[in-house]
């Protein structure tokens, strides 16, 4: 105990004051003793409020920056949400104003919360897609991909050519579908109420699409380990090209009605900038992490699947404000287009499973057949396949940035551990720093330009 | 002599019972009346709305759905009317009626048609014709602000406290501009009473145009008037004080059953009267070509032609613009409307006492406004620098 330790390092003196005061936490890895407040850093002090009120630190902000010469009583803490029309769902963001300008806010989540990474350690490999696509519920089908592709993977086996782009074809869809709904949901956040028909209207073209491949508007089960459900339905190719269609000139009235409208552009240029460092730093991926300019799209800088066979551009902003991630997002849903004009050339003809016995369920008239098809099939159904030991972690680019599968297998028919990396709830950590500064208005244009999807973010 | 000219020919024999009785039958008439069409109004700016947004709207209420507002304002008196625990409970209930009377009120100077005669006497289509008309309006646009800001500040509650701060500035900012676009048609037609101002708007303007307001004064003050009372009105662009996306209703968030509905008929119809008063201060009122039979009905159809075109025009807004943020809001306001009607009223002047003065006026306007323009610009560069 000598005394030219710094504070912070400083044990715990024992005097009939700091008794009261210290802390000890009985935890998973022994007795840990909390420090006295008194000890705790005057640059930290400053980041917090009642240790509620929190921005982020580690080289993203400078505590030099934040204002300390408002008193508490000139600054009011207001609750966003979980009930608030612009939150995305159950999103509560708690926000220190000073006026009407927010100083310091903090993103409280956990509303929506199931256990669904733990649930899924319950369910086998085949009943593991019904409970990821509910994750991230407006990209039911990247949920769905990731963990295939975890699970493929694992079994190391390789799907059919045909699977794979069916896959493509469905998930490009999926981002178009995905970022339909954000423009109208954005609209809407904006007060352009209109906006938010439009957006839906056009959604539900590849909805009706989904339905008749998939049977389900949401939650597919579709993308299944070893290839897809079902194969395309007759005259996909019509319905396909109808979207690929009728979607462009739409996208161009929303050009008409928002890209050069003077509120609009108001409302969202300079508003929730974020810079390319910040960015990085903060772990966000997708349309935010675009938006600053960096030019990071994991179809292209880490091809899975077939991209590396397609062309397409990656969209890129160069102020990381709101304007620019809606000008990305609008115009990545040209580029899926486009992607998905390619895939509909390039579809081969098939099988859309593998034919592994041990995988692939077999088909309905062959159980009446063949015994081992039906034991086959009732294995499959009751016990599930048996996955080799190890672990693996698959990354794949959805509309809103990165969502990775972490597996590990233990050699039993249910995953050992199963973890979504979400790439809204990484991406929920940049709101703090995009909203300081701002008006409430300016919160709700950040929080809506973030694209936050409760159901991935809680799981 | 002043009072004769302002007055309606109803009283030139004084008061007697059958005085009396017309004036209480308009007045209930025009109560009537703007229930009626508050009612309609709802259901037509639904429909077009939803015609915009490729939606069916209200269509169960009896035929294309038009009893709807009549179902909605039912349902809405048999509900609960919560008090809050932390309002002022006072004041909570006062805010209401604030908003709402003010609202009936200002309807009562708007010239609906010409006059009426029945037996010997003779009348105006308005229900009433004070000498200081539209110092009145000004006056009961400010009572309503009051509604607003106290219903948010007695809410006890902080979303509704955000909406009412809002209110007070928005609408106290945009009565100046308002109040200087009547300014300009008052000091041409030198006459504050309404009918005075729709009688100076009769005829035609070079042969061509009718002399509307709109194309005498040039077309500033009119849109200057329209923004402005778009805001004062709280409608979109300018919903900032119930901002449902942001303060989750604003100023009514606490408010239910009756007392919601009364600022939601307050708010109508003040888009009704607002829109009215327009037509009058600068599309002419009841004036147009008419028929020589029914005489009478012909103005009232123009009126009521003209505010129905208004009102499609703030439905259509609403349809189409996103919502501005605070500041621009202030900034619009303040930095745009008001010095813009300013100097549009000291060209007018100019131009009413000579043509030579009103060339002068305009070019010293046009030297502020370049020396401001370089003052701004010169000011903006000086940020960029201390900023880089």
């Amino acid at each position: 105990m000598s005394e030219d330790q710094p504070p912070q390092t400083a044990p715990i003196v024992h005097t009939a004051e700091t008794d009261a005061e210290a802390l000890v936490a009985e935890t998973s890895e022994g007795t840990q003793e909390l420090q006295p407040r008194t000890l705790t850093e005057s640059a930290e002090l400053l980041r917090e409020r009642g240790a509620v009120l929190r921005l982020p630190d580690g080289g993203v902000l400078d505590s030099a920056d934040i204002d300390v010469e408002i008193t508490d009583d000139e600054t009011m803490i207001i609750n966003m949400g979980p009930q608030h029309p612009s939150t995305h769902g159950v999103l509560r963001i708690m926000m220190e104003l000073d006026g009407e300008t927010v100083l310091r806010s903090k993103p409280i989540i956990g509303y929506l919360h199931t256990g669904m990474e733990k649930t899924g350690e319950e369910l086998t490999y085949v009943q593991g897609g019904t409970n990821v696509t509910r994750m991230d519920y407006l990209a039911p089908l990247f949920n769905e991909l990731v963990f295939a592709l975890a699970t493929e993977a694992l079994l190391e086996v390789e799907v059919p050519e045909r699977a794979t782009w069916i896959r493509m074809l469905l998930t490009e869809l999926n981002r178009v579908s995905s970022h339909l709904l954000w423009m109208a949901t954005n609209g809407m956040d904006l007060g352009a109420v209109s906006m938010m028909i439009y957006g839906f209207r056009e959604r539900e073209m590849v909805l009706d699409f989904f339905e008749k491949t998939t049977g389900l508007r949401m939650n597919h089960n579709f993308i299944r380990p070893g290839g897809v459900a079902a194969d395309l339905p007759d005259g996909w190719q019509e319905d396909v090209n109808e979207i690929l269609h009728v979607i462009p000139g739409r996208l161009d009235e929303y050009d008409d009605l928002l890209t050069g409208q003077p509120i609009f552009r108001e409302r969202t240029q300079g508003v929730g900038v974020l810079t390319a460092e910040e960015a990085v730093a903060l772990g966000a991926t997708g349309p935010i992490l675009r938006s600053t300019g960096v030019a990071w799209d994991l179809r292209r800088d880490m091809p899975y699947m077939f991209y590396d066979q397609l062309e397409f551009d990656v969209v890129v902003g160069s102020y990381g404000d709101a304007f620019d991630r809606y000008a990305i997002r609008l115009n990545e849903i040209r580029e899926s287009l486009r992607i998905i004009a390619q895939i509909v050339e390039r579809m081969p003809e098939g099988d859309y499973r593998i034919q592994d016995k041990k995988v692939t369920p077999p088909p309905r008239r062959r159980i009446d057949e063949s015994m081992e098809a039906l034991i086959h099939h009732f294995k499959i159904f009751t016990e599930g396949f048996k996955v080799p030991e190890g672990e693996v972690y698959v990354g794949v680019e959805t509309p809103r940035g990165e969502i990775g599968c972490y597996l590990v297998s233990d050699g039993s028919p249910k995953p050992y551990r199963l973890h979504i990396r979400d790439a809204s709830f990484v991406n929920l950590q940049s709101l703090p720093i995009m909203m300081r500064g701002g008006l409430v208005a300016d919160a709700v244009a950040v929080i809506s330009s973030v694209d936050p999807v409760m159901g991935g973010v809680d799981r | 002599m002043f009072l004769a000219s302002a007055g309606d020919p109803l009283f030139v024999d004084g008061i007697n019972f059958a005085v009396a009785l017309a004036v209480i039958i308009k007045v209930v008439l025009a109560f009537a009346f703007l229930l009626v069409s508050v009612l309609m109004m709802i259901w037509f700016e639904r429909k077009i709305i939803s015609d915009m947004q490729n939606r069916v709207g209200p269509d169960r209420a009896g035929p294309w759905g038009i009893l709807q507002s009549l179902a909605d304002g039912t349902k809405l008196f048999f509900k609960e009317d919560l008090l809050p625990d932390r309002a002022d409970k006072r004041i909570f209930r006062l805010a209401p009626y604030l908003s709402a009377v003010p609202a009936f009120l200002s309807f009562a100077i708007v010239p609906i048609g010409g006059t009426i005669t029945f037996g010997h006497y003779t009348t105006e289509l308005q229900v009433a014709d004070p000498p200081i008309g539209i110092l009145f309006l000004l006056a009961m646009s400010a009572v309503a602000v009051y509604g607003v800001m106290l219903a948010g500040w007695s809410s006890g509650s902080k979303y509704p406290l955000l909406g009412s701060v809002r209110a007070s500035a928005q609408m106290v900012s945009y009565e100046a501009a308002l109040g200087l676009a009547v300014a300009a048609v008052v000091l041409y037609t030198g006459d504050l009473s309404t009918r005075a101002i729709v009688t100076g708007q009769e005829g035609l303007l070079r042969h061509i145009l009718p002399s509307w307001n709109v194309f005498r004064l040039g077309f500033v003050p009119f849109f200057v008037f329209l923004i402005a009372s778009t805001a004062e009105l709280n409608r979109p662009p300018f919903d900032l004080v119930e901002a449902e996306q942001e303060l989750v209703g604003g100023f009514h968030t606490e408010y239910s059953s009756i007392r919601f509905a009364l600022f939601f008929l307050a708010e109508f119809m003040n888009t009704i009267t607002m829109s009215a008063i327009v037509v009058t201060l600068f599309l002419g009122g009841p004036d147009g070509p008419g028929f020589h039979f029914l005489r009478w009905l012909w103005p009232i159809l123009w009126f009521l032609g003209k505010t129905l075109v208004l009102l499609f025009v703030q439905v259509w807004l609403r349809g189409t613009l996103p919502r501005l943020r605070y500041d621009q809001l202030m900034d619009l306001g303040w930095k745009v409307l008001i010095p813009g009607s300013l100097v549009w009223l000291l060209i007018l002047g100019g131009m009413l006492i000579s043509f030579k003065w009103g060339l002068i006026v305009l070019g010293i306007s046009v030297l502020f406004g370049a020396a401001l323009i370089r003052a701004r610009s010169l000011g903006a560069q000086r940020v960029g620098e201390v900023g880089s």
